[in-house]
């Protein structure tokens, strides 16, 4: 194992961590809201069709809307009491989506049918997957992609590595953190779960060397379980989250341009989503809750807390003291990928690991002046791309050129951004550019 | 009502560098050599200094003012294309060259092409080639220098800094017959007592412009720079080591492989030229490969220059050629990008 330590990725950057705000808080369990808002969009894919009506009444984990093809996932009533209405709502990933809001009636009833099943291993995989795809899973990490999809790959790409993402290499956030201290042994069995369905022979877990504890907790607890798991630290860089990096860091393989982590036998899932597999499979208990990091100097408490899915933002900051009169942005996630929001009403989503609030000063950004060609974007680029000439080319709408630069295979992890001097908004110009490539693509099909 | 907040694309937090830090801490690095300018040429050298800052600062303030763009003169650019256009003079240059200098680096070398960004060549060195160009005689002259240390029986109204010592000597030794034998005689021992002359070389106890002559006090900010980050070593390292290779091999009077690597170094504006102006962020390579060519291609001009051309050194005008060919440079060496799509 000491062999293994400090594997990376070339480029990268080290900004402030700011996990220590939170990372010794243990989870808090969020009381209940009196309102939840269930959007039919909280997953990469298409989204699911609501089968209630306003006026019925409803119990947790009662699915409100149902998956609408393969690569989509039903969302659950995280709260009992009544359908108040069925119509747009603000969405933390812009503007309004369809979404079920529910009434609380105060008194969490719940479903039958959830409990845990002894001999759950002994499921066949088709009955895994389904009760993975009917609990409503997709990816916790942030990018919310639908988990039985992940986990079913074609025959023609067999996985022979499956890797646990622990890296949550997103400063402030520690909700992963969190979870691999509390409760280390569901995302384990959890992993076992994913592990027998993919028929991976090697299983990693990959953790930042920041989070020393949790590489000791992990590390014990794979030895008295006697599962054949590898703990491996990882050097502390951002980032060394993003899938491709890990896959790097970990077996030394290059994801294809345009391709998948099964392109190169590799499959990789948060801590989280491991942890809803194993409720998930072994319980059929829907993702009806995740843990957000509420942190940020703008927050007069900063808190991890266990929280209903469709809980208003509002609502959860107001458990954690409210913000601050100086709070300046709201973040949904972390400060380097995460979506600034221009609403409180937004709920928590499956893929809400956080709610960062800057305040005024931090906020703020430099006027952009021109481009020295300092190259510091092009030394950090983790994918080996010019952001520099990337962010020109959209700017004088140069797309073709921006095309044959590799734009779309920008992962926008905003690293490049975080070190320009001449504070130019490469992220923002990539990402519109990456949508006209898209649409002149279509345009040529 | 509901407060508004900040929306924007992320990242939502930035590391705190901007271009007036990195101009104003190149600015700062150059700072010892300033001073060692001044202890070894007078006072003389620090109006110098001061008129080619003021007169760089002032021609960006005007031509920001005729062409309404916005007053960059606060970005620390023009400062530091001042300072080092001071650094490339001689002392003995009349007060007005630095001023014309400074106005020809800024008005032509940077603000034709667009402003800070846009200027291929580096503002400062073109500035020194137009005075070169245009005044030889008085970009040339390195005499009295007070405590410049002197080579002993050489006539030091022409030819005082050690590269041009070293090049009339290479001239007179080759075509002995057209010369006295005590003049002769002369160089023979020049070139003996240059080899002795690293310490000086080193200090900067030697004729030469003002800010490239201590190799010491230029590496103190080199170093500086180095930490912060602010240069990297590809350019520097591949220019100084294809130097010191070629000198090597082909610098020494005594055939190949016979050159004195530390003399052909630390004399002249190698060290000035290789960590602060060839680093120039905006003329140099953006690609890691790119910048090791960039300085190899340097090395190569300045040895080329300095063993047969016309010239005794020839670190600007290396740094130029090659600032030209950057975009190219940049075109050549993209990027291996991850996932291998720009693998053909």
């Amino acid at each position: 194992m000491g062999l293994l330590k400090s594997k990376s990725f070339s480029g990268g950057i080290h900004p402030p961590e700011h996990k220590h705000e939170t990372e010794k808080k243990a989870i808090e369990k969020c009381p209940l809201p009196s309102m939840v808002i269930i959007p039919v969009q909280q997953h990469i894919g298409a989204p699911a069709k609501p089968v209630v009506e306003k006026g019925d009444t409803v119990l947790a984990g009662q699915p409100v809307c149902e998956s609408t093809g393969f690569v989509s996932v039903p969302s659950h009533a995280s709260i009992s009491g009544t359908v108040t209405a069925i119509e747009q709502r603000p969405h933390p990933l812009g503007p309004g989506v369809l979404s079920v809001v529910i009434e609380s009636d105060g008194e969490d009833k719940w479903v039958p049918g959830i409990g845990y099943e002894e001999n759950y291993l002994e499921l066949d995989k088709k009955e895994m997957l389904s009760r993975i795809q009917a609990a409503g899973l997709a990816g916790m990490g942030g990018a919310t992609f639908p988990t039985h999809v992940k986990l079913s790959p074609p025959p023609d790409k067999p996985i022979n590595t499956f890797i646990l993402n622990g890296v949550e290499c997103e400063p402030y956030l520690t909700s992963d953190h969190r979870l691999m201290l509390e409760d280390p042994k569901k995302i384990l069995l959890g992993m076992q779960i994913i592990l027998h369905l993919l028929g991976a022979s090697r299983a990693v877990i990959g953790i930042e060397k920041n989070k020393s504890d949790a590489i000791l907790v992990m590390q014990r607890l794979v030895a008295e379980l006697k599962l054949p798991f590898e703990v491996i630290s990882l050097k502390v860089k951002y980032p060394q989250g993003a899938e491709k990096q890990l896959i790097k860091a970990v077996t030394g393989r290059s994801v294809p341009s345009g391709g998948l982590p099964m392109d190169v036998g590799c499959v990789v899932q948060n801590v989280g989503t491991a942890a809803a597999v194993f409720d998930a499979v072994a319980s059929k208990r829907p993702l009806v809750e995740r843990i957000v990091t509420v942190t940020g100097k703008g927050m007069n408490e900063t808190k991890n807390v266990l929280t209903r899915i469709g809980t208003p933002f509002s609502f959860l900051l107001d458990y954690c003291g409210g913000i601050q009169d100086h709070a300046g942005k709201i973040i949904m996630g972390g400060p380097m990928m995460g979506l600034a929001q221009s609403s409180m009403d937004a709920p928590v989503i499956k893929g809400t690991s956080g709610l960062l609030v800057l305040d005024e000063k931090e906020s703020r950004r430099c006027a952009e002046s021109v481009c020295i060609s300092c190259a510091r974007c092009i030394d950090v680029c983790p994918m080996g791309l010019m952001p520099k000439l990337l962010g020109a080319f959209v700017k004088n709408d140069h797309i073709e050129d921006a095309k044959n630069y590799n734009i779309l295979d920008c992962i926008e992890c905003g690293s490049c951004a975080y070190v320009c001097p001449a504070h130019i908004n490469l992220v923002h110009l990539i990402k519109y550019g990456k949508m006209q490539v898209a649409k002149q693509i279509k345009k040529a099909s | 009502m509901e407060k508004n907040f900040f929306v924007s694309s992320s990242p939502h937090i930035y590391d705190q560098e901007s271009i007036p830090k990195i101009m104003y801490s190149v600015s700062l690095a150059l700072l010892p050599a300033a001073v060692g300018a001044v202890y070894f040429f007078g006072l003389r050298a620090l109006y110098i200094i001061i008129i080619g800052i003021v007169s760089a600062i002032a021609t960006e303030g005007i031509l920001c003012k005729l062409m309404k763009k916005p007053l960059t003169i606060n970005d620390g650019s023009a400062l530091l294309t001042g300072l080092l256009l001071a650094y490339n003079v001689s002392v003995q240059v009349p007060l007005w060259m630095p001023a014309v200098g400074s106005f020809f680096a800024i008005a032509v070398g940077k603000f034709v092409f667009g402003g800070l960004g846009f200027n291929p060549m580096n503002p400062a060195l073109l500035g020194r080639a137009f005075l070169l160009a245009s005044w030889p005689t008085h970009m040339r002259n390195f005499t009295g220098v007070p405590h410049s240390g002197k080579i002993s029986g050489i006539d030091i109204i022409t030819s005082p800094t050690p590269l041009e010592v070293l090049k009339t000597a290479k001239d007179i030794l080759q075509n002995q017959s057209q010369y006295s034998i005590e003049k002769v005689n002369v160089y023979k021992q020049a070139i003996l007592e240059l080899s002795d002359s690293i310490g000086n070389l080193f200090w900067g106890n030697v004729g030469g412009c003002l800010g490239e002559t201590s190799v010491f006090l230029l590496l103190i900010g080199a170093a500086f720079l180095m930490y912060k980050r602010y240069i990297g070593w590809k350019i520097p390292f591949s220019y100084i080591g294809t130097v010191a290779l070629l000198s090597w091999v082909f610098g020494g009077k005594d055939g190949l492989f016979s050159g004195f690597v530390l003399f052909h170094i630390f004399s002249g504006g190698l060290i000035l030229g290789a960590f602060f102006m060839a680093t120039d962020m905006v003329t140099s390579p953006v690609t890691f490969r790119g910048r090791i060519f960039f300085g190899i291609g340097c090395g190569i001009i300045t040895v080329l220059i300095r063993q047969i051309g016309g010239y005794p050194e020839g670190v600007s005008y290396s740094i130029l050629l090659m600032n030209l060919l950057t975009p190219m440079l940049d075109r050549w060496t993209k990027p291996r990008v991850f996932g291998g799509a720009n693998k053909k």
